[in-house]
């Protein structure tokens, strides 16, 4: 099989990737491992998807088949139930390798947009002691049995981690019924939006434990306890404040990991703050006809610019399918400097329109009144105020970076004033 | 931003950055509202709940009691997204609407 643009993954990334690099006039083909399209949204029942984008609090599933609709509309052709096995760079372009209920096939590719999303981080990453009884789940495969198996896990239970899921799931089993004894942060300050710590916890009078975290588990085949302790500056233990509490679940909230098993394979450089692909401002990879978006790029913590990079991505594949002659990119780096946790684009293309360029980042530490900076050495190139920054909110700008010589080098930085 | 409450019941609200600020603090404090999501068991085996919402914000004392009534319904058409699950539930002036095609997807298989 050969198409022009091969969109890996049907989540949110991918359904705005393929429909907007099929608008730019390009075959596409998208390929899915689950039986239906949506990715992680199809279990996200709670609302607050598409503020940004639509000016509406949708759902999950509501916000996911507004995509599918029109992904259908335009007859875009997707291979579900389909996993991809082997990726390798061609002469002409890429050669996928897929396994699927029909058996094993090949499909070549002129460009590739991985939107392969990102993983939960699991207890064997956290390093929790004690035994291994049933009983310790991430958080979004607690939202799988409830939102759509039916089945609530848990009818007592600790949650670890603040991370958005984290706190959802607290207030969805607090609604159905489950206590939920309280939710542990390691660090002094919480993982999750403000908005969530105000509408799950709050509203629900949830405890929030803030420099606390889980010890050890109890329990032979099924939970039956967990230990919490506080935790130094550096995050240890304080011997003495261990405390015992009874529940049958541990759930954990505690970070999500992007997904890039398959851009490491085709030689994509990742960027160690993100843990997704280095890009340019199209979000092409460091591999030429590569491009990557959503949360396997950086993890989001709003959908609509999961969907947003999706469209960039696609676009740019398409556009990299259709150029007979492929140019050489004349790349300029830009680095996240002090105050700033990691920005997205980390190189821009001399040779691209960089008059309006999106620009995603984070501030490293929570900021008041702070100055947002792209300088080239000494030379200041953008700035914004910001009454505060906070890391879980990732921030979004559009800059016109026109001026650039292949002198530059960028640094960003936040500046507290 | 800021909310105070006068002894004579008179609300102010200062440093919000938007007119939706004042509009949210007032009512928060006069009425709170929510939205909710759950899920409603169905009748069939491939799809065993279908995910609903309430169509409007409800009471904020209000939640549990709606919470009783979805997990009291069943669906056993397959209805869906926007179609009304429970109608005025309880009374209050909002439905039980459901949030995805799924069950429909389900149809085909």
């Amino acid at each position: 099989m050969r198409t022009d643009v091969l969109v890996i993954g049907g989540g949110p990334a991918g359904l705005a990737a393929a429909i907007s690099a099929k608008k730019n006039g390009a075959d596409v083909l998208l390929i899915e491992r689950e039986s239906r399209l949506g990715g992680i949204l199809k279990q996200c029942i709670h609302d607050g998807f598409g503020l940004v984008r639509f000016q509406e609090k949708l759902s999950g599933p509501e916000y996911a088949e507004r995509f599918i609709e029109e992904f259908h509309n335009l007859k875009i052709p997707a291979m579900v139930q389909t996993f991809v096995t082997d990726l390798k760079k061609t002469e002409e372009g890429f050669l996928a390798t897929v396994v699927n209920a029909k058996g094993v096939e090949t499909i070549e590719a002129k460009s590739m947009v991985l939107a392969t999303g990102c993983r939960e981080r699991t207890a064997k990453q956290v390093f929790i002691h004690g035994t291994r009884p049933a009983g310790v789940f991430t958080a979004g495969t607690a939202q799988h049995f409830i939102n759509l198996m039916g089945e609530l896990p848990t009818k007592r239970c600790v949650i670890l981690g603040s991370g958005d899921i984290g706190l959802i799931m607290a207030r969805r089993l607090t609604l159905e019924g489950a206590e939920v004894v309280g939710v542990y942060e390691v660090k002094p300050t919480p993982s999750g939006l403000t908005r969530n710590i105000h509408q799950c916890l709050h509203d629900y009078d949830i405890p929030l434990y803030l420099s606390h975290t889980v010890t050890r588990v109890f329990g032979h085949d099924r939970l039956t306890g967990v230990e919490v302790a506080k935790v130094d500056d550096h995050m240890r233990p304080i011997a003495g404040t261990e405390q015992r509490i009874d529940c049958d679940a541990l759930i954990l909230s505690v970070g999500l990991i992007p997904e890039n098993e398959l851009s490491e394979r085709l030689g994509v450089q990742l960027d160690p703050r993100t843990k997704g692909p280095k890009c340019d401002a199209s979000l092409m990879t460091s591999v030429p006809g590569v491009f990557s978006c959503g949360n396997a790029l950086h993890v989001n913590d709003l959908v609509d610019y999961v969907s947003e990079s999706g469209e960039t991505a696609g676009a740019g594949a398409a556009a990299y399918a259709a150029a007979e002659k492929k140019s050489q990119r004349a790349l300029v780096p830009m680095e996240a400097g002090d105050g700033c946790l990691y920005i997205v684009p980390q190189a821009l293309d001399l040779g691209a329109d960089n008059s309006g360029t999106t620009i995603y980042f984070r501030s490293r530490n929570i900021v008041e009144k702070s100055i947002f900076r792209i300088r080239s050495g000494d030379r200041v190139i953008f700035e914004k105020k910001y009454p505060f920054l906070r890391p879980p909110e990732m921030e979004k700008l559009t800059v016109d970076l026109s001026s650039l010589t292949a002198a530059d080098s960028l640094t960003a930085e936040v500046e507290v004033v | 931003m800021q909310v105070t409450t006068e002894d004579s019941g008179e609300i102010t609200v200062t440093g919000n950055s938007c007119k939706r600020g004042e509009k949210f603090a007032r009512q928060e404090l006069t009425d709170p509202r929510r939205t909710i999501c759950s899920t409603v068991a169905t009748a069939f085996r491939d799809v065993p709940v279908v995910p609903c919402r309430v169509s409007a914000e409800i009471p904020k004392d209000m939640i549990f009691p709606v919470m009783k009534e979805i997990n009291r319904a069943r669906v056993t058409k397959r209805i869906g997204r926007g179609e009304i699950i429970i109608p005025n539930v309880l009374g209050i002036g909002a439905d039980i609407i459901c949030t995805s095609d799924i069950l429909k997807s389900g149809e085909e298989n």
